[in-house]
């Protein structure tokens, strides 16, 4: 009997620890019922308090946009807390600029709801929802880029071109926990019933290995949004769009959109850079899309091409593409405006090309 | 036995002779990553003496009644870093509760700890030597000061490396190292004074 002993003193210790805690978390960690005014009354959430702002918020199913599932790491919860809840934190202050401090703006994944609370959030994150998806298609438009495209039943998804949303990657492999990655949407919005995002493969990216080396056909799971800002602007102004690798898929859902809508009054020049043949996907898709809208102009361009390719396109890096086709072909007369999806590089590189070549108004929907 | 040490040499021990860092060389990762600036290095200097005090005063009443006399020593290392972490847990959410203003302070310090080698090291070290239950104590919160010593001295003397003409490649974790390598041998000119073991 002896060799009981030990684990029967391990297990009873490891409760007796347990229960502690969960007593503490009982007593001390109750701060009773609180209420959170949203948005001026626009909605009044009654709840308890003792857990993080994002976690009580999705509960009460308003979802703040958080890319990495509440670590404090990306500083998309960001939200505005008006009520004096002492101050900002060390884990938000490198997300936060000056301006957002003065303002009150707060990670809603940091703070601790203890007592009443009056915030306010985007009046469109009131529309963002939880859906629960089933994987309908998974198609490989590169080695490296697959399209993903989930149905959501009967539930209806609304969204303006340009938007994102956040998939929860169940725990796999050696992931042993939820995590949450944003993905802008590439299917249309009058597509109400599914959700179609482009996702690239991160090596070792926790959402991108499972999308590329687990997720299968039928499966279940669960999408957040929609969220963001990135979208077309109303006025019809040159759009000058310029897109790298999955950078793609607001510029599809976007085109698609107008293109349904019948706004093919509006130029479009969409820029397209890849390094070599491999890298290129949907090139049908969008010289279809020219052929019906004689003011859309596709331009993929090839940095690394090698002489034996077949490919008789732009070659060369995309921002020097881009300076011809500015200096040369595009309508400087008009209004223009820049429209920019890819890696943090390839916008900054972008943005300077286009602020030398007069465009002022450029807006950008970036994947750091 | 314990042996026989008067409570006031082994707090003077522990800060400054047998510094559980600059000696031992434990809870060396946090010490390195956390001593950019003086407020943080505070926060955690403080963390760790409140925790290492508090943990070793349970690991010796654990080690006492229950370890020695079911002869469990074997399970000593589990059972230690079970209870540090479930009292960070506990303290966490206490001083959140009373006190918002050093949970401010140390709050996000407080789950770092559980990791930190040097509370596990100072459990170890009561054991080893046979320290009686308030000596593990003066032990504890000495080696704690000791650290926070240690790491404070640390961020302060980034303060001037940063702005010193450090050649290009020493710069960042080469020079910290060298720097910990220096505070390591002026504390050394401490250990004729005392010597506990
Ligand atoms: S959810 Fe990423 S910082 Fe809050």
């Amino acid at each position: 009997m002896e060799f009981l002993i030990a684990p029967i003193i391990v297990a009873l210790l490891a409760s007796l620890l347990a229960l502690i805690i969960s007593i503490v978390d009982k007593h001390v960690n109750n701060y009773g019922d609180v209420e959170i005014n949203i948005n001026k009354g626009k909605k009044v959430i009654n709840t308890k308090g003792g857990d993080k702002l994002l976690t009580t918020l999705s509960s009460e199913g308003i979802f703040i946009p958080s890319a990495c599932g509440g670590r404090g790491s990306c500083g998309s919860c960001k939200c505005e807390v008006s009520t004096d809840i002492g101050p900002i934190l060390p884990t938000e202050r490198p997300y936060l600029s000056p301006e957002e401090m003065n303002k009150n703006t707060r990670l809603a994944c940091q703070i601790k709801v203890k007592k009443n609370l009056d915030m306010y959030i985007p009046e469109e994150l009131f529309n963002a929802k939880e859906f629960s998806g089933i994987v309908e298609e998974i198609n490989d438009l590169t080695y490296d880029i697959k399209e993903v495209i989930v149905s959501i039943g009967d539930e209806s998804i609304d969204f303006v071109s340009g938007r994102y949303i956040q998939l929860v990657v169940p725990p796999y492999g050696k992931i042993k926990e939820y995590t949450q990655r944003a993905y802008s949407i590439s299917s249309k919005p009058s597509e109400k019933n599914k959700v179609a995002m482009l996702i690239r493969l991160i090596p070792d990216g926790i959402a991108t290995t499972w999308v590329h080396n687990y997720m299968k056909v039928g499966e279940k799971l669960k999408l957040i949004g929609p969220f963001g800002e990135f979208q077309k602007s109303d006025c019809n102004s040159t759009m000058v769009c310029i897109a790298g690798g999955s950078g793609m898929a607001p510029f599809k859902s976007m085109f698609h959109d107008m293109l349904e809508k019948g706004e093919i009054d509006r130029e479009v020049w969409y820029f397209f850079g890849a390094r070599t043949i491999k890298d290129l996907f949907l090139l049908k898709e969008f010289q279809e899309i020219e052929k019906k809208w004689p003011n859309f102009h596709f331009i993929p361009a090839l940095s690394n091409c090698s002489p034996d390719d077949d490919w008789d396109g732009e070659k060369g890096l995309i921002t020097d593409v881009l300076d011809k086709y500015l200096k040369t072909e595009i309508d400087s007369s008009k209004h223009r405006e820049g429209f920019l999806c890819g890696s943090p590089g390839m916008i900054g590189a972008c943005n300077n090309i286009l602020n030398h070549n007069g465009i002022r108004d450029i807006f950008y929907d970036n994947f750091s | 036995m314990s042996p026989d040490i008067n409570p006031l040499v082994l707090l003077f021990a522990s800060i400054f002779t047998s510094n559980i860092l600059l000696a031992n060389f434990l809870g060396m990762c946090s010490f390195i990553s956390i001593s950019k600036d003086m407020d943080s290095a505070n926060g955690l200097g403080m963390s760790v003496t409140a925790v290492l005090t508090i943990t070793t005063a349970i690991n010796w009443v654990v080690y006492k009644f229950i370890l020695i006399p079911f002869g469990l020593l074997y399970l000593r290392f589990i059972i230690f870093i079970i209870i540090i972490a479930a009292t960070v847990q506990v303290l966490e959410m206490v001083i959140d509760r009373f006190s918002p203003s050093l949970y401010m302070a140390l709050g996000i310090f407080l789950p770092l700890i559980t990791v930190n080698c040097a509370i596990l090291g100072v459990a170890l070290f009561m054991e080893i030597r046979g320290y009686s239950f308030i000596q593990s104590i003066v032990f504890a919160f000495g080696s704690g000061l000791g650290w926070w010593l240690a790491i404070v001295s640390l961020a302060a003397i980034q303060k001037k490396v940063l702005k010193a003409p450090v050649p290009e490649g020493l710069k960042g974790a080469g020079i910290t190292l060298i720097t910990i390598g220096f505070m390591a041998m002026a504390f050394i000119g401490f250990s004729g004074m005392l010597i506990v073991q």
